[in-house]
């Protein structure tokens, strides 16, 4: 524990040195700017700026882009509540409660809540994952390739099924993501994968020009003349964000609660902050004692949800750099990026990279306080940014898609893998199939291959080894369990006559 | 907007995701495929492709009966399909063919073009816009290299 706080001051040191702060500040102004944009989630956010940190060094471009991360969360949370717009699937449930406070002229307290809370929450997944992070990593080095690649089907499972829809639909996209992992050179064997002969494919597909396909071309292809999106004519100052000591009095309880539910979830890879949000959200209104009020503007709606998503999201980061195991597809970015830095992951990062490592959770602490600082004064201007049409919103961020590819690799190829993906992702987005377990199962499928290769080389080609290796046993264990709740909850469906699906969480 | 014919989600899903797992075995039986000891370069997509056909089929299985994708949930949309690949599309072939400068104006111009109730003169606008701030971002700023103008 003392090594622990020893190592976090030298985390602080290596965030606020100059440089490394100005890229933090950097990351959280323009994810903040991007999120808050009508249609533009934090996975668009982090992959329209993906390529711009291929050009900086390591430490500040993990930094940036954390800082990407946190600011376009809460630029979506904006989006949520003034518009009824979550254009980041975890602010779906903060739009229940946000949208009608902010029709009764509480949408700044609904707002200031958010902030407190994701403050707090924040806070609190910061202190857990100090302190866990070297157990896990002292866990983490008991790990061989049989035990790493178990755990990534596991959070590979646990990510296509444990999200919102239908479980098959996630399984299929993740093994749709893994297939795409596959594209390109096998390391192993040096033989070109489904490269058709193209030059420019055999050094796989670009993570950049998959995402922004995925979550960016894809999304306008659906969206396009489809969807009317109107500004907001909420008009919010600095002064309305202080909420009432009653409301605060309200809100407090909610914001522990969700704390803990985003930190219980936080630990199991592959949960997503989307179903965490949910399942705070279903808590409060179960426990409420006039549930009737949610739905129509309960600060309780808005502060449990946002304290999960945001404890979530950074507990998330302990198996995402300790074991290298992503827990949702943010984190498969923030993953994907490193690795095209050149740093593996793994349980050897804390001690080969302690610069990034705490570094990197020292500036959350400070990307969470330069987040209130900047919103505070900031937020007549977000309001207005709500406020640009979608008609010419778009074919900007077509461009900045465009030339955001190019610049990764200065190569037009790319660009055409977007238009190419973009039509895939809608295709599958009409289908109602996620898109998230793409980029999940793309990240992992060829650390999921490699370790899956060498363990079966180490041991001979035995399958038995994932039962007789304790860990893996445990963790295969814990596989089946998650595929057999699966087949549980759809025979229970099958029995009973069709129910709502999504909807029935919130129902209960 | 002429409606597509209605049809069920779950059914087509099914279908798109069985041939692509079949496109994805069939092409990955060429590379070697090996044993589970030493697996070729093969084996994997191999069996990727096969599990993609499984989850295929248990998809088109339980799909719920009935039409799902009706009128409202699927209209064609010919004009921003186009535009919208036709902007991604165009950078590419004008960043060949013309360089940044024209690549841009006309990417912004063939996809803002998409949306009905743009005007050809907010198009324009438009595109003349984020071509200067592109320009001033990408070259000046971080002096990316990509010719301004060029031929081929």
């Amino acid at each position: 524990m003392g090594q622990a706080l020893h190592d976090l001051w030298f985390g602080f040191g290596v965030a606020l040195q100059p440089h490394n702060l100005m890229w933090s500040v950097f990351g959280v102004l323009l994810g903040n700017l991007i999120g808050v944009l009508p249609g533009m989630g934090a996975l668009t956010a982090i992959s329209m700026l993906l390529p711009l940190t291929y050009v900086i060094a390591p430490v500040p471009a993990i930094l940036m882009l954390a800082g990407i991360f946190y600011g376009s969360m809460y630029g979506g949370a904006i989006g949520a509540i003034l518009l009824n717009l979550p254009s980041h699937p975890p602010h779906a449930v903060t739009c229940i409660d946000g949208y009608p406070m902010t029709k009764a002229g509480r949408g700044g307290a609904a707002l200031g809540v958010t902030m407190m809370a994701s403050f707090f929450a924040a806070s609190v997944g910061i202190l857990i994952m100090i302190f866990l992070s070297p157990v896990l990593e002292v866990v983490a080095f008991k790990f061989g390739p049989t035990e790493i690649s178990a755990i990534m089907l596991l959070g590979l499972l646990a990510g296509a099924t444990m999200s919102r829809g239908s479980p098959l639909k996630g399984v299929a996209m993740t093994v749709f993501g893994l297939f795409v992992g596959t594209i390109g050179t096998d390391v192993i064997s040096g033989t070109q994968r489904y490269t058709f002969g193209i030059n420019e494919m055999s050094d796989g597909i670009d993570l950049a020009a998959l995402s922004l396909g995925l979550f960016g071309i894809a999304d306008f292809l659906v969206t396009i003349n489809r969807v009317e999106i109107k500004g907001s004519d909420a008009k919010v100052s600095m002064k309305d964000m202080r909420p009432t000591k009653a409301e605060l009095k309200q809100a407090f309880f909610p914001m522990l609660r969700g704390t803990a539910v985003g930190c219980l979830f936080g630990a199991m890879p592959g949960t997503g902050p989307t179903i965490t949000t949910f399942i705070a959200y279903a808590l409060e209104r179960k426990i409420a004692k006039d549930p009737s009020r949610f739905g129509k503007g309960a600060i309780e709606g808005v502060a449990a949800p946002e304290a999960a998503a945001h404890s979530k999201t950074q507990v998330d980061f302990i198996p995402t750099m300790s074991l290298g195991i992503p827990g949702d597809a943010v984190m498969a970015l923030l993953l994907g990026a490193l690795i095209i830095k050149g740093i593996q992951p793994g349980p050897q990062m804390i001690s080969e990279h302690p610069d990034i490592f705490w570094g990197l959770i020292a500036s959350f602490w400070i990307g969470n306080v330069l987040l209130i600082i900047l919103n505070v004064p900031l937020i007549g201007v977000w309001v207005k940014m709500l406020q640009v049409p979608y008609r010419l919103l778009y074919p900007a961020a077509l461009f900045f898609i465009c030339i955001g590819v190019y610049s990764t690799h200065n190569s037009l190829f790319d660009v055409l893998e977007v238009a190419a993906f973009g039509v895939i992702g809608a295709i599958f987005l009409a289908l109602d199939f996620p898109m998230a377990p793409i980029v999940l199962g793309y990240v992992l499928g060829p650390m999921l291959e490699e370790n899956f290769r060498r363990a079966m080389l180490l041991s001979r080609g035995t399958l038995s080894v994932y039962l007789t290796r304790p860990i893996a046993a445990w963790i295969i264990g814990a596989c089946t369990l998650l595929i057999l709740a699966q087949l549980w909850s759809y025979a229970r469906r099958v029995r009973k006559p069709p129910t709502l699906g999504s909807q029935e969480l919130l129902v209960e | 907007m002429k409606p597509l014919r209605s049809f069920n989600k779950d059914r087509v899903g099914a279908g798109v995701l069985i041939l692509a797992g079949a496109a994805v075995v069939a092409q990955g039986l060429s590379y070697r495929m090996g044993a589970l000891t030493r697996m070729g370069a093969g084996f994997i997509p191999v069996v990727l492709g096969t599990l993609l056909m499984l989850v295929g089929v248990a998809i088109g299985v339980t799909a719920e009966q009935g039409d799902f994708g009706t009128a409202e949930s699927l209209p064609t949309e010919w004009r921003g399909w186009l535009c919208v690949l036709g902007g991604v599309v165009g950078f590419v072939v004008f960043g060949v063919y013309g360089g940044l400068v024209p690549a841009t104006f006309l990417s912004v111009f063939i996809a803002a073009m998409g949306d009905r109730t743009n005007s050809i003169r907010d198009a324009v606008l438009l595109a003349v816009g984020v071509t200067v701030t592109g320009v001033l971002i990408f070259v000046y700023g971080l002096s990316m290299t990509f010719p301004l103008f060029t031929w081929g």
